[in-house]
């Protein structure tokens, strides 16, 4: 059974790997050589991302599209090169070949040291970050992810601002961490289900017939939610996010913080949610506890910051809490909107680092006390900065809207979850508080002393071609999902459909109105 | 001379049984053709290194082409008496060692040059010791494995103190030397107890030759709980423990590693822990298979204090030999788990050898890379030397990246694929709390390995660079080091290669 899309599928995932190759271990090439390189390694993967999902049946709901087996070596653990998309992981398959492509755009233009080593790190990131997305085998899923970290890290190292050197340390530590321990939770999910497969939906099939017990599935689910949490920033191991990306060259944030810590949320909505029902209503308190610790206490810090790139940092690791409160609905709709969240925060995420770096070009600092009036000098930058703004804030007209009022409809569809609706929807607030605040200091009022100093040179001016385009295509992204969700959320709806238990057919919900913490404390003993 | 040795050689005459060791013969006839040419001319003594390279690629080539193993007959037959038996990793064993042995030759060429030591001896030495190892491996009577063991145990005290200019170099000998001689009359000191046991006609299962493994196998089969015997396996455990490096017996660790030259340290690390961990399994798989409830709580034991004095040393530690060493008692850990496993799962044996495989690929990188960028005397490189090494050498800093991150266990290298199936297995056998050891000792490694990636790309550092000092590689080298750093991708994707797992 040979099908030409799987090939155009795995060649998603080859082709940047052997532009990164060429790149880094050819010498002697032009500007224009290693762009031409970089823009095929990178334009791909969109162009093959656009074409699969074109191309994508949806009435395949519960098996996976453009799906190929290739056999590694590990064939005695189950474990294959086994690709194919389904419902879930087209979005970001899709966000990752737009945010790929628009970081490569800008990093082609940036004016890195070393630009072709720069390059080719981030297109072997490129290639993990579309492996990971398109990664049906489990093992394979952590493998891309984990061979996409190392290049943030180098990257990081070399090429970022002040205090990478402990910035890229307390990372590299903190991921490791979170790598292990969701690896741990994957190889028990391998070993104790007895499906000898490492692939989903074999592993999937053998556990509907063969359920785990409540105590494994509730010890499981911990580590997978604590390992993919700490990669996703989860309140309180989010220390290492604002600080890398504060730290971390425009590219690598923008892949980083746009499509890599979306791999943790990926892992629970496609892995530990369907396959380990009673373990998630088992952890369902402390999930819904430490994601409101997200959207209020990181919130209330995200007001407090004055350094631009900290404030982004900050208020990226605040949205996961939405998109961690999807997936404690508990429902499709929940994950359905915790999917739309990941994708549009993604695109908005991506971009605001992105200009950011082209507020720095034009005032030497992310002092948000230091700028001021740049709207007037850079209207055009102005416009992208607040529409990315308006977008993360969640304002209806841009993909995050969806996200957060479809969690929102979730939460408040079950008495269970409905208490959470309030506290979740004061970071809205909060957002707006910090968002606004922003655009006012950095485009508005009066420039500052030394901002206003160098205020007719040749750097403060509007935004440059190799800018504009980038933040174009983020933009036109989050505005298209903005308008028409249901690009992302049918395919997603569908699929969801399948894989999520009816939360009422679970015991932990049926008994337990009213205080789920107390519930979830019942629950342990 | 009784008639009984005469029979017995008599028959080993007629078995033609010497085929069983050809490779290891070749190996002794190369090593002492060395010497032979040294005395022959000067002129000629400028090829040793190539002779000895040469021959041992030849013998590679050779033990690739064929299998001696098969010669032997079926697995688990015997020759010579008893003494030899192939077991299924003896072909892979001999690969390991013979290649261990000519890329600590290669090393060997690169340390001695412009050095006024002598040059035929230390590949006569090296080579002796890959022979020494192979026998180890295939050996199935004590008297065997303690000779064989001695063998590779008094040419590491010369090749350890062979810089006899420095003074580190010859406190390493002396340290070296002291500690082996203890951890050697403890092991023989164990193993005259297991003899003594079993030759106790009073016990059940008494045979006249308790040497043997296998007599000795079923005699501790029948007599689990012998005090003797528990204390003559507790002290045989203790003395390979010494040679694997695994705490409480680390102590000579760092200082060894540090003084000994470049390539005998990476000898040491390579082959000489990979010997230890063949004779573990084979003596866990034979004669104590039936102290398995008495050994596996100490195994655990020693594998959770490994990995956490390993990790935890080396986080503060500055030397990069020392730290390789310290990081090297970590990975004994690490193997040990998988020789905890071995009892109950049948696999693991495999992924015991396969890690060895990757550590040998990723651990000849990082020395390699020591070697060529070290001036003058190797002994005090420190990480802080490296700043900045990536501008200066991109290439070798590209290889050592690639080699450490195998060492670390990150995707796609070969060690993340040789941690994973150790880790499967701990699961498999309900070993969670060392898993959890585990885990927690390759977090606390990704900060000195990966601070030592960091010391190689920071840019803008005062400290004077190495890199500036070093020359850049070779063709020849660059060769060699791509071929590892393949071969360690390779075997992270497909692992199938040696067809193990």
């Amino acid at each position: 059974m040979f099908d030409p899309n799987a090939t155009v599928l795995l060649a998603a995932i080859l082709v940047p790997l052997f532009a990164g190759v060429v790149l880094a271990f050819g010498s002697g090439y032009t500007g224009g050589m290693r762009r031409g390189v970089a823009l095929g390694g990178f334009g791909y993967p969109l162009v093959a991302a656009f074409f699969l999902a074109f191309r994508f049946d949806p009435a395949q709901v519960g098996a996976y599209n453009f799906e190929s087996k290739l056999a590694t070596g590990l064939d005695s653990f189950g474990i294959y090169l086994h690709l194919g998309l389904n419902g879930i992981s087209l979005p970001l398959f899709l966000l990752a070949g737009v945010v790929g492509f628009a970081a490569g755009l800008y990093a082609m233009f940036s004016n890195a040291e070393r630009p072709h080593l720069y390059l080719a790190l981030m297109l072997f990131m490129q290639s993990g970050l579309m492996g990971t997305f398109a990664s049906v085998d489990i093992f394979f899923f952590y493998f891309f992810h984990e061979f996409a970290l190392i290049p943030t890290f180098i990257m990081i190292a070399v090429w970022g601002g002040t205090g990478r050197r402990t910035a890229a340390m307390e990372m590299t530590i903190y991921l490791t961490l979170g790598a292990m321990l969701s690896l741990l939770g994957l190889v028990s999910l391998y070993v104790t289900s007895g499906a000898e497969s490492f692939s989903l939906p074999e592993l999937r099939d053998y556990l509907a017939t063969h359920p785990l017990s409540e105590t494994l599935q509730a010890n499981i689910f911990g580590l997978l939610l604590f390992g993919f949490g700490i990669l996703v920033s989860l309140f309180p191991f989010h220390s290492w996010a604002p600080k890398g990306y504060a730290s971390a060259p425009t590219g690598t944030a923008m892949l980083h913080a746009g499509v890599l810590k979306k791999f943790g949320l990926y892992g629970l909505l496609q892995i530990g949610v369907p396959l380990l029902p009673v373990g998630m209503a088992h952890w369902f308190p402390w999930l819904a506890w430490l994601a409101l610790g997200n959207i209020i206490i990181i919130g209330l810090v995200t007001i407090a910051q004055r350094d631009l790139k900290l404030m982004l940092g900050y208020s990226s690791v605040m949205h996961m809490g939405y998109a961690f409160l999807g997936i404690a609905a508990f429902s499709v709709v929940g994950a359905g909107g915790a999917l739309l969240m990941m994708v549009a925060h993604g695109l908005s995420v991506a971009l605001l680092f992105m200009l950011s770096t082209c507020i720095y070009h034009r005032s030497l600092t992310f002092d948000l006390g230091a700028m001021g009036g740049l709207a007037v000098k850079a209207p055009v930058l102005c416009a992208f900065f607040v529409a990315a703004s308006m977008a993360s804030i969640g304002l209806p007209g841009f993909g995050n809207f969806w996200g957060e009022f479809t969690i929102f409809m979730a939460l408040a569809e079950t008495e269970f979850t409905r208490w959470l609706v309030l506290p979740a929807a004061l970071g809205i607030i909060i957002s707006a508080i910090y968002g606004l605040r922003a655009v006012a200091n950095i485009f508005f009022g009066k420039p500052k002393a030394e901002f206003a100093a160098r205020w007719d040179s040749d750097e403060v001016k509007d935004l440059q071609g190799f800018e504009k385009t980038p933040a174009m295509i983020l933009l036109a992204a989050l505005v298209v999902i903005g308008i028409f969700p249901r690009l992302v959320s049918d395919r997603a709806d569908a699929e969801l459909g399948g894989l999520y238990p009816i939360k009422e057919s679970l015991p932990q919900f049926e008994t337990t109105a009213g205080t789920p913490a107390v519930s979830g404390k019942e629950q342990t003993h | 001379m009784n008639e009984g040795l005469a029979d017995f050689l008599r028959g080993i005459a007629a078995t033609n049984e010497w085929w069983y060791i050809m490779p290891e013969i070749l190996l002794a006839v190369l090593a002492l053709g060395l010497l032979v040419l040294e005395l022959l001319s000067p002129a000629i003594r400028k090829h040793v290194p190539r002779v000895a390279m040469g021959g041992l690629g030849l013998i590679l080539a050779l033990l690739l082409m064929v299998d001696c193993s098969d010669c032997m007959g079926a697995n688990g037959q015997s020759a010579f008496g008893g003494l030899l038996q192939s077991n299924e990793w003896s072909h892979l064993m001999r690969v390991f060692f013979v290649f261990s042995a000519l890329m600590v030759s290669y090393l060997g060429g690169i340390f001695l040059a412009g050095r006024n030591l002598a040059q035929s001896e230390f590949y006569h030495l090296v080579i002796l010791v890959a022979a020494a190892m192979m026998l180890l491996v295939q050996s199935n009577h004590f008297v065997m494995l303690f000779v064989a063991l001695e063998m590779a145990t008094v040419a590491f005290y010369v090749l350890v103190a062979y810089r006899r200019t420095s003074s580190l170099s010859l406190e390493a000998g002396i340290k070296y030397l002291i500690l082996g001689a203890l951890s050697s009359s403890i092991l023989l000191f164990g193993i005259v107890l297991l003899y003594g046991a079993g030759g106790n006609p009073a016990l059940p299962g008494a045979s006249g030759d308790s040497l043997n493994f296998d007599a000795l196998e079923s005699f501790i089969a029948l007599n689990p709980d012998n005090p003797v015997v528990l204390t003559g396996a507790m002290l045989v455990l203790a003395g390979i423990c010494f040679k694997i490096g695994a705490v409480p017996f680390q102590i000579w660790v760092p200082d060894v590693y540090q003084g000994a030259p470049n390539p005998v340290t990476a000898y040491l690390a390579i082959a000489s822990k990979a010997a230890g961990f063949m004779v573990l399994l084979s003596l866990l798989h034979g004669p104590f298979l039936a102290l398995q409830d008495f050994l596996l709580p100490v195994l655990v034991f020693i594998a959770a204090a490994s990995i956490l004095f390993g990790n935890i040393a080396a986080v503060m530690q500055r030397n990069l030999k020392r730290l390789l060493g310290l990081s090297g008692i970590a990975h004994a850990g690490y193997l040990l788990i998988g020789v905890a496993a071995s009892f109950t799962i049948e696999w693991v044996d495999n992924a015991v050898v396969f890690y060895l495989i990757t550590y040998l690929l990723a651990s000849f990188v990082v020395f390699l890379v020591l070697s060529l960028s070290g001036e003058g005397d190797d002994a005090d490189l420190n990480i802080e030397r490296y700043a900045n090494f990536s501008r200066e050498q991109p290439f070798l800093s590209g290889a050592l990246t690639c080699g450490l991150g195998s060492l670390a266990g990150i995707p796609p290298m070969g060690g993340f694929v040789a941690k994973l199936l150790l880790f499967v297995a701990a699961f498999q056998a309900g070993l969670y709390g060392l898993l959890g050891v585990a885990v927690l000792g390759v977090v606390i490694s990704v900060y000195y390995y990966f601070g030592w990636i960091r010391a190689l790309y920071f840019n803008g550092s005062s400290v004077t660079a190495l890199g500036e000092a070093s020359n850049a590689p070779t063709l020849q080298n660059r060769f060699v080091l791509c071929a590892l750093v393949v071969a360690i991708v390779v075997l992270g994707i497909f692992p199938a290669v040696v067809s193990l797992v």
